[in-house]
């Protein structure tokens, strides 16, 4: 659903996410785009998986790979899952082009019980500066795309995520700021300003 | 990856729908002016490859083109069954395929594809022989017919019952109620095209017409199309038949009959592709989700495709390249999760 990192060769949100799911476990991941993810989890973490994507050729590619994936449109919710039946629930860079990021959410924590939210924050120090000195939308090798070109439509930032969380009484079990390459120090000490994205690890109260 | 076609684990076994027949792809004769119902889906090098996949099609039990039906010849009285012919279900036509296959010494079938009715029974064998069926392709189909699509065929029978040649079904001597079953026929076919496919094919044009004439007669192309497949569908289809196996689907309710859903998929174990066509309105989208969700309350292998056309519930014998693309890759999956890895052992 995301372009960001289509093109990308190494993920490092994938290898985060590789290391955090339980091996085994079920997990759900929506908008899993070509299925890389989904794939490299049930083969690395022997996780059962399944994904969905509203993307026809994204959904060819997940079967091609022998993945089990629906067609749909997480806007819409997870009427087709029960509550409670994945252990997680992926939403991998994909929360900011959402429309209903709440409703998405909410749909998240009611089919798994942990739920595992990443986006790009948007209050990163060279947005902003580009914002502030040039007064343009800010484009970065993160960001590529023109403002009227871009399926981002949601711009929030981490501490915007926290502060949802905390009105929404949603339980945030683990953050993870990430700088360009990976956690580093600069990213943990003011995540706000310094991570380029940030992951969530959440769960309802 | 081709498995060796003598092991009988590449069987590809095709499931037609209402009005179609074993005659799913290529010419049999040469006074065939139409190749098969799915041929730009079936043949080397197609979706159903035919280089790679045993592909089998049978005629449907109770339908009129090979198989028994109500206008086969009743041994017991040496005349065509008529309205005497048993009503039968979906099921019975797969148990019926089930003897055929057996027949032909096949205890493993690869996959399993087919539209509308043909993915109904799709739906059956899954349920019926889940150890036998590794995997399934049910497109724009249903798990229990909607009051809609059974108030249309209600209609089609009407038609044909009112019809004065129907004479109770007992017609095989004298004019069939050709009538009647033509607008069946074209009943079917508006339910197999849709708002907008009818608009891009159609519109307001006339048939051989430049202006309005104000009459009776039909003089609007989209007129002039039910009538002409309405007559056509005469010259190959049985009256009765198709009074029997609208019945059939009109009791196909797996829902019904296994309590819900969900527990009527609780012992499949074949890998599913669903496959539903946006603009179908005879068995939407909705329904086909019902499907997978049934199977994922399971935890079953399911895939679910909702292919944007504007061609109705004929989507999925017109939807070629899409189609093509998606079942080429799933049979390559399933190829290589079933065929290759016995190869292993």
């Amino acid at each position: 659903m995301l372009r960001t990192k289509s093109n990308a060769p190494y993920h490092a949100d994938y290898e985060l996410i590789l290391s955090l799911i339980e091996p085994r476990s079920k997990v759900l991941d929506l908008g899993c785009g070509n299925g890389e993810l989904l794939y490299r989890l049930i083969h690395e973490r022997q996780v059962n998986g399944r994904g969905v994507d509203i993307n026809e050729k994204n959904i060819i590619q997940c079967i091609t790979k022998g993945l089990s994936v629906f067609q749909g449109n997480i806007d819409e919710g997870l009427a087709e899952y029960q509550d409670k039946s994945y252990d997680y629930v992926i939403l991998n860079q994909t929360l900011q082009a959402t429309h209903k990021p709440e409703f998405v959410i909410k749909e998240m924590l009611r089919v798994g019980k942990k739920a595992i939210v990443s986006f790009p924050n948007f209050a990163h120090w060279q947005l902003r500066a580009q914002l502030f000195f040039s007064g343009r939308m800010p484009k970065t090798s993160h960001l590529p795309f023109e403002w009227y070109d871009t399926v981002n439509i949601r711009f929030l930032t981490i501490r915007d995520f926290r502060v949802f969380c905390k009105q929404k009484d949603i339980h945030i079990l683990q953050e993870i700021d990430m700088g360009y390459f990976g956690q580093n120090l600069i990213a943990r000490i003011n995540p706000n300003l310094f991570a380029v994205e940030g992951l969530f690890i959440i769960t309802e109260r | 990856m081709v498995c060796w076609p003598l092991k009988k684990d590449n069987v590809v076994l095709i499931l037609h729908a209402l009005s179609g027949d074993a005659h799913a792809a290529g010419y049999h004769t040469t006074k065939d002016t139409k190749p098969g119902w799915w041929d730009t889906m079936i043949g080397p090098g197609k979706a159903f490859d035919t280089n790679k996949y045993f592909i089998i099609c049978s005629n449907f039990l109770g339908g009129c083109k090979g198989s028994t039906g109500p206008s086969s010849i009743d041994p017991a009285t040496g005349k065509p069954f008529g309205m005497n012919f048993p009503m039968i279900t979906i099921k019975d036509m797969v148990t019926a395929q089930k003897k055929l296959l057996e027949h032909l010494e096949i205890d493993s079938i690869l996959c399993l594809a087919g539209g509308s009715m043909g993915g109904m029974q799709a739906l059956q064998w899954m349920i019926d022989y889940p150890g036998m069926v590794k995997s399934a392709i049910p497109m724009a189909t249903t798990a229990r017919l909607s009051p809609q699509a059974i108030a249309f065929n209600e209609v089609g029978r009407k038609a044909i019952i009112g019809d004065k040649n129907w004479n109770n079904g007992d017609y095989y001597t004298s004019t069939p109620p050709n009538l009647g079953l033509s607008v069946a026929r074209m009943i079917g076919h508006i339910t197999y095209l849709s708002d907008e496919g009818m608009h891009l094919k159609f519109g307001r044009r006339l048939q051989n017409k430049e202006e309005y004439g104000y009459e009776l007669s039909s003089e609007f192309a989209v007129e002039s199309y039910l009538h002409y497949q309405g007559d056509k569908f005469t010259e190959r289809f049985d009256a009765n038949t198709y009074i029997y196996l609208s019945r059939a689907m009109d009791y196909f309710d797996l829902a019904g009959v296994y309590g819900s859903l969900t527990e009527a998929f609780r012992n499949v174990q074949s890998k599913a592709l669903v496959i539903s066509f946006t603009s179908d309105w005879l068995f939407p989208p909705y329904q086909s989700k019902e499907i997978v969700k049934a199977m994922m309350n399971n935890d079953k292998d399911v895939s679910y495709i909702e292919i944007f056309s504007s061609y109705g519930h004929d989507a999925f014998l017109l939807e070629t390249e899409h189609l093509t693309l998606i079942v080429e890759s799933f049979l390559s999956t399933v190829t290589k999760e079933f065929c290759d890895a016995s190869d292993k052992k």
